[in-house]
């Protein structure tokens, strides 16, 4: 039955995930969907990296999502990252002001992506991080996982989740500093050096 | 060595016996499919075989997936609900409106989130470049859609029935008719991206993705049931569908946002 009588709560059960498929290219990415930053804002920080699969090989289809805090550690609340155009019905992008913490991007033809947000803050407990979600063909439900940056060591130390983990395993949720500014996140869905993946309950 | 159908019909009943098996010996009912789940060959390479780490969310109300993006009136038009109107002329097939109302495991609603919704054409074929099969393209239609939910975690779409389409997996690879949904809830933990299916295809028992969720009833879930009541007059066919989100979300927030 898929009409739920929600006064009968042991009725309400989960909808089941399923594949994002090969072809949601033209429904899904939306233009400036890795440009989540603000325009100039001076704690801009750019991630990217790729997502690989338990040979090694890049995805070419895979659908990479964002959602972190401000530099305060404080979760954005404005709407208007997929503005839209009602005259064309096109897309209109971010208005470069506004904050909306989360982004959406499609891994290229090389099975990389990029994206361009603000440096998170800390929330709590929590050294800073990006959340991440991950979609693709042959994925039946989507992973999810976190972006930590590199410097502060005591607060990676202290992150209740870091501290969980062994060293090596621990390792592949901490991005590498390239240059000023940017890091570079791989995500291993199987195999050596598999990334940690985070079930919430 | 060719892949037939006979070879994947012997695996899907391999996973469903396993599935019963492990329900026999007193395994909790599987509400989602295993990522790991061979007759639906992609998901071969491209599942993690290290189990989860698990975060209980009720330790902290600082994790930032106890939130979720915003979306509002600015990130849809008025008409991206509205699948037929899209381009000037109107698509072929037959029209129909979906319809249901976006509910957390708790039966409440979640109001003012994201829908979006994307399909094939009546014919089995995406408006989509990396698309190969030899159907006809429609130029009055994409096959992608918008909304946000109201007040009562409801939402609408007019579109036209989608065909099936053959995806080459194995040899004679058809998938049943469906529409592709994303959603938001109220925490980022309750990311749902699935499928909704049409009562009665023939289909289904051939199908690796539907029938990689085994359990019975969870996989009736995904298919929509017909409703006279959304039948528009002269007009199209009506389709109900409910979506629970899985997944936790902060006990402290009242209800709604
Ligand atoms: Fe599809």
């Amino acid at each position: 039955m898929t009409k739920i009588d929600t006064s009968r709560p042991e009725s309400v059960l989960p909808t089941p995930s399923h594949t994002v498929g090969p072809f949601y290219g033209h429904a899904l990415p939306f233009r400036g969907g890795e440009d989540i930053a603000p325009a100039g804002h001076p704690d801009t920080v750019t991630v990217h990296g790729y997502v690989l699969d338990g040979e090694g090989k890049p995805l070419p289809d895979a659908l990479i999502e964002l959602w972190g805090p401000d530099p305060d550690g404080k979760v954005a609340t404005a709407d208007g990252s997929m503005r839209r155009d009602p005259a064309s019905g096109g897309f209109l992008g971010r208005n470069g002001v506004e904050f909306t913490g989360w982004g959406r991007i499609q891994t290229d033809a090389n099975g990389h992506w990029y994206a361009r947000t603000l440096r998170p803050g800390a929330r709590g407990r929590n050294a800073p991080y990006l959340s991440v979600c991950v979609f693709a063909r042959g994925l039946l439900v989507h992973l999810y996982t976190r972006i930590y940056l590199p410097g502060d060591t005591e607060a990676l130390a202290a992150d209740p989740l870091l501290s969980r983990l062994e060293e090596e395993r621990r390792d592949t949720l901490i991005a590498a500093a390239e240059d000023s500014g940017t890091y570079r996140f791989d995500i291993r869905l199987q195999g050596e050096g598999e990334t940690v993946f985070l079930e919430f309950r | 060595m060719t892949l037939t159908q006979h070879d994947i019909d012997q695996e899907i009943a391999a996973g469903r016996a396993a599935y019963e098996k492990r329900l026999a010996d007193g395994g909790p009912v599987e509400h989602q499919p295993r990522r790991d789940y061979a007759p639906y060959r992609s998901s071969v390479l491209r599942h993690p075989k290290q189990p989860p780490v698990t975060i209980d969310v009720s330790q902290d109300p600082e994790l930032v997936e106890l939130s979720s993006p915003a979306f509002g009136e600015r990130d849809i038009t008025e008409i991206d609900n509205d699948l037929t109107r899209q381009h000037h002329g109107e698509p072929i097939g037959e029209r129909i409106t979906v319809s249901g109302r976006l509910l957390d495991r708790d039966g409440r609603p979640v109001r003012g989130q994201l829908v979006e919704i994307w399909q094939a054409n009546s014919a089995g074929r995406y408006a989509h470049q990396r698309e190969q099969h030899d159907a006809p393209l429609d130029p009055n239609f994409t096959g992608v859609g918008r909304t946000l939910t109201d007040d009562d975690g409801r939402y609408h779409f007019t579109t036209v029935q989608p065909g099936p389409y053959p995806w080459r997996q194995h040899v004679n690879a058809w998938r049943p008719a469906h529409i592709h949904f994303s959603l938001f809830g109220t925490a980022f933990t309750q990311r749902l991206v699935t499928q909704m299916y049409f009562p009665s295809d023939p289909l289904f028992p051939y199908d690796p993705i539907i029938q990689s969720v085994t359990d019975d009833a969870a996989r009736q879930r995904l298919v929509a049931t017909y409703d006279h009541s959304l039948s528009v007059p002269e007009f199209s066919m009506g389709y109900h569908w409910d979506i629970v989100l899985d997944g936790p979300q902060a006990t402290w927030i009242e209800e709604g946002r």
